[in-house]
């Protein structure tokens, strides 16, 4: 459990590690993937709710690549535009969870005592409400969409950073550096801030990016659930919704098309944050 | 005595969290601005009789702690109050529904534990070799199947296309019910076998590099016998924290891999209630869920040191 201090590694560092291929195609994926969703209104071959009746559950062809669902609507097309929900709601779930994680991280860690025991407690009773959980309540609260369950899963995801962050800062906090800023007069804030969190950040940001992941599974699931993103509108999680009447009938493509999309993003993400986390080198504590 | 100490601060520590979390759960309804009766009555026509049932159901008349302490008498006492969509005690409508996901939760955690515990086993004994690499591949690519993603795929290739297994809903009797709820179980393991196969394995990888294991192994006891009486019993308890962490995981997921296969569980009236607005209910499954989660793994927090006399004596004792 001993982790080397962050000094250390820094003078072995310069040790360049060749990136694994599988690290590298997953990147590429996942860029291609962001790429898409970003540029969609600009290179989907068309509207993500154009209907088509003539043309329903259509397999593949040239001019629709990866066939039609119920309505006609081309699922090449609804995949671009349902990537930018998909991509971006866990994103910011990953941005205002980590950011949120690491000021709490910070504050039980390097302050310590009763203010360590209180956000402590806290953070035990919101473990016991699992993420998705708490964005189904959330839902039930304010209502079908995707902010309330964003903000709810923020709220789940803000004490693993957090826990994560408190450990690497108290095991910081007792190291000869910080005593060393100390006694050439610099504030404790100072200190923490610019000095010791920078340490601390590669971990932290390793653990943010497998977060991804699951934030990314568990909201596609909810609009899965019918409790998100609400049809017409394209999103992988609601297209699998959608898509789903049509299984019985042996059509698996538009279901098929947006589920394994998302089983390929959450693989990537996984193998990256993996990856970052090795090469830092520091085992994120459980 | 130490025991009795032990035991006893555990409890209190559930205790509290418990009271914390139905803080949560019965006080998130006053984040939504608005006057309560026509929160809880959203979608509903304000009948004076429905007006009046939530009053008396919440005492909405009533300052907020004493809601609270009213709410709680009644929880304590198996009274969740009314479900507004099925015009019945609330504690019966999850009643009729609880045997399907327990069941479910059932078979899923035996598959879970069968083939996460044979996975992580073999792997840790073919430490380095491909068996190795390729039962842990194996099991990255199975934790990223999302339960949906993993019951679609079930019913597509099993139900539709082979029609091995029914598609849709949970059968008559036990034995029906269980045939029905063969594919939604192995959808529901999925995800969570990596979690038991990873921490065996590397629970399993540990105890062979230590010295014990040798000691026995050079005192001429036959290699079953070391692994299973001094490397498995000395890998449990990581592999049940681990397993505790599951429930929660398993209670909400279920809902997922329930409304993919039309099963009338507690998952799909959870969903339904959200979508038809029937907040008592949500509140009691939300509180139910909870509760389940910390029970068990306090029981497991318990029940460590017998299994593992070593927890008792503390890490140091290693």
């Amino acid at each position: 459990m001993t982790t080397p201090t962050m000094a250390m590694k820094v003078l072995r560092a310069p040790r360049v590690r060749r990136s694994s291929t599988t690290f590298l195609i997953s990147a590429v994926f996942l860029g291609v993937v962001t790429l898409a969703a970003i540029f969609a209104p600009l290179i989907a071959p068309y509207p993500p709710n154009q209907v088509d009746l003539l043309n329903i559950q259509a397999g593949p062809s040239p001019a629709h690549w990866l066939g039609t669902d119920a309505l006609g609507r081309d699922t090449l097309s609804r995949m671009m535009f349902g990537a930018r929900t998909a991509l971006l709601a866990p994103l910011l779930v990953v941005v205002f969870s980590t950011i949120v994680g690491i000021l709490l991280g910070l504050l039980a860690g390097w302050r310590g005592g009763w203010i360590d025991s209180v956000l402590g407690r806290i953070f035990d009773v919101i473990f016991a409400f699992p993420a998705l959980l708490l964005a189904i309540m959330a839902v039930a609260l304010f209502g079908k969409g995707l902010v309330a369950p964003v903000v709810a899963m923020s709220i789940a995801y803000a004490p693993f950073v957090a826990r994560l962050t408190r450990s690497l800062i108290a095991s910081e906090r007792s190291r000869p550096y910080v005593a060393a800023y100390r006694v050439q007069g610099f504030g404790g804030g100072f200190i923490a801030l610019r000095r010791v969190l920078p340490n601390v950040m590669p971990i932290v940001g390793a653990q943010s990016t497998l977060n991804f992941g699951y934030v990314l599974a568990e909201l596609a699931a909810l609009s899965f659930l019918g409790l998100g993103v609400q049809a017409p509108t394209a999103d992988w999680g609601a297209m699998v919704n959608e898509a789903q009447a049509g299984l019985i009938g042996g059509y698996f493509l538009p279901a098929l098309v947006p589920a394994v999309a998302i089983v390929l993003v959450v693989v990537a993400v996984n193998v990256i944050g993996e990856e970052l986390s090795d090469r830092i080198g520091g085992e994120i504590p459980a | 005595m130490t025991t009795f100490r032990r035991v006893a601060g555990k409890l209190g520590a559930l205790l509290l969290t418990l009271f914390l979390a139905s803080l949560l759960v019965f006080f998130s309804r006053f984040l939504v601005p608005g006057d309560p009766v026509s929160f809880l009555l959203r979608g509903r026509k304000p009948s004076p009789e429905a007006v009046a049932q939530v009053t008396a159901q919440y005492g909405l008349d009533l300052p907020p702690w004493q809601q609270y302490l009213n709410w709680l008498t009644g929880v304590l006492q198996g009274d969740f109050g009314r479900s507004l969509q099925y015009r019945q005690d609330v504690s019966e409508v999850i009643g009729d529904r609880l045997p399907v996901t327990l069941m479910l939760v059932v078979m899923a955690g035996t598959m879970i534990a069968v083939v996460g515990l044979t996975a992580g086993i073999v792997a840790s004994l073919n430490r380095g070799k491909v068996l190795d690499r390729a039962v842990l591949i194996g099991l990255t690519v199975l934790g990223a199947i999302p339960s949906f993603v993993g019951s679609i795929v079930l019913i597509a290739v099993f139900a539709v296309q082979l029609g091995w297994f029914p598609s849709f809903g949970s059968g008559e009797g036990f034995l029906d019910m269980a045939y029905h709820l063969v594919l939604p179980s192995i959808a529901l393991a999925i995800v969570f076998v990596v979690l038991v196969g990873k921490v065996t394995r590397s629970s399993m990888v540990e105890q062979l590099g230590r010295e014990h294991v040798e000691v026995a192994t050079s005192r001429g006891l036959k290699r079953g016998t070391v692994i299973r009486r001094h490397v498995f019993r000395n890998s449990i308890g990581p592999i049940l924290t681990v397993s505790g962490v599951l429930v929660a995981g398993l209670l909400v997921a279920s809902s997922i891999v329930e409304a993919a296969f039309g099963l009338a569980g507690i998952g799909t009236l959870l969903v339904q209630s959200v979508d038809r607005l029937d907040f008592p209910v949500v509140q009691a499954i939300v509180l139910l869920i909870v509760t389940a989660f910390v029970v068990v793994n306090a029981i497991i927090d318990v029940l460590e040191p017998w299994i593992d006399p070593r927890a008792a004596a503390g890490a140091g004792a290693r």
